[in-house]
């Protein structure tokens, strides 16, 4: 394997605009965080994809394991009492 | 059911398979070896053009070559970024392209020897891997197909450059239409090699096909290649250097000659007119980089450990 001599892998996000939330779009190498925003700006907006960007490194990230996930997300699935189609209103109630 | 068939199971439904997935190591090895590979020719395929930067016939041609093979470059990186989800490593990949191990498209071994050769380039080269990324925007393998939606997005204008250089060509002087024609000449049938060995002699096809990674055989995608590529000549006024070519109207298809595989698996072994140039410049490329890339971790540390020292003394 490796001897480490790689730069730190960062997760790159990208607002395409303001109103909208940053995206993940890749990920990239760097020495430090300011260049990993310089390398964003260079690989994942050279067509004004982005008008801010955010970097963390890979490492810092924490994910959930497909593993967990029927444990985490299915109990979503049987609580149809949260979504406004369970509750039944007359048609001619208007504007709810 | 095993883990291996709700994995397939999975991929029959169309579900894309993430980077934390449970995948046959098999399907792993699989994708770390045609990403890898699909981002050495990227990172390859910039020498060739970048041979005519410094001589474009006018500004407009440079800024536009110069945008072209900036984002070949940037293509490389979102794929060895797609083949490190898979647990590959950056310095690895790029040993194994170095030491011969990792292959890369037998394409860009062929030499530019001419300014039409970028003309070509663009519009053959970028036009069969056009036809070979488009379909891998769909790859069951999340990251390789969102990775491919970009590179397919930005590719596009690889192709129109290089069809608009050639048509430059084609409708200038004599001599000029003489230097479209011989770089057609030469970049024709290495491009049909593009799409690999023939159906029934390409050994990763059906396990490809089954997984998803890949949606059309190679024989298909030349196919269509082809016939999409014929009638874009004839517009040119240009000649495609193979006898055989034949509206079929039965089949509703180009015919075409047979292809010289010799001349394709020779290069592949090595043996191509630039394989050894190009090995030569990314090594170099890599080791003259090397006190740059050391020099910029050194300061990241430098700063790293000074913010530390500055923050204990604060909290003291």
């Amino acid at each position: 394997m490796s001897d480490k001599k790689n730069w730190p892998l960062y997760e790159v996000f990208i607002r395409s605009k303001n109103g909208l939330s940053h995206k993940h779009v890749g990920s990239l190498h760097a020495a430090d965080a300011e260049m990993a925003i310089e390398n964003a700006r260079d690989v994942y907006t050279r067509r004004s994809e982005g008008i801010s960007i955010w970097v963390v490194e890979s490492k810092y990230i924490t994910a959930s394991s497909p593993e967990e996930s029927e444990s985490l997300f299915d109990p979503a699935n049987d609580k149809v009492y949260r979504h406004p189609t369970f509750y039944n209103i007359p048609d001619e109630v208007k504007h709810m | 059911m095993t883990q291996e068939q709700k994995f397939q199971a999975k991929i029959d439904e169309e579900i894309r398979i993430e980077p934390k997935d449970w995948m046959p190591e098999a399907y792993r090895k699989t994708l770390i070896r045609q990403i890898s590979q699909h981002a050495h020719s990227e990172i390859v395929g910039m020498l060739p053009e970048g041979n005519w930067i410094t001589r474009a016939p006018s500004l407009r041609r440079k800024v536009a070559l110069l945008a072209k093979v900036q984002d070949e470059a940037g293509h490389g990186l979102y794929l060895y970024s797609a083949a490190e989800t898979l647990g590959a490593e950056r310095d690895d990949m790029i040993e194994d392209l170095h030491s011969g191990k990792a292959k890369y498209s037998s394409i860009f071994n062929y030499p530019t020897l001419t300014w039409a050769d970028i003309g070509a380039i663009g519009w053959l080269v970028d036009g069969a891997a056009i036809m070979n990324q488009v379909p891998l925007c769909r790859c069951s393998y999340g990251p390789y197909a969102r990775a491919m939606v970009r590179v397919c997005k930005e590719e596009s204008f690889h192709q129109r450059q290089g069809y608009e250089i050639m048509l430059t060509l084609a409708k200038g002087t004599e001599e000029q239409k003489a230097m479209a024609q011989d770089a057609l000449n030469r970049w024709w049938w290495p491009s049909l090699m593009m799409f690999g060995p023939n159906d029934k002699d390409s050994k990763h096809t059906q396990q490809s096909m089954d997984w998803k990674i890949k949606r059309f055989t190679n024989d298909e995608l030349r196919q269509r290649f082809v016939d999409m590529t014929v009638p874009q000549a004839e517009y040119l006024g240009l000649t495609v250097p193979d006898p055989d070519i034949k509206w079929n109207e039965e089949e509703g298809h180009y015919d075409f000659g047979k292809i010289n595989w010799e001349e394709f698996w020779n290069v592949v072994k090595g043996n191509g007119p630039c394989n050894k140039q190009r090995i030569r410049a990314r090594k170099k490329a890599y080791d003259d980089g090397a006190w740059v890339r050391e020099a910029a971790m050194a300061y990241a540390e430098k700063r790293r450990k000074r913010s530390e020292a500055e923050a204990g003394i604060k909290v003291a």
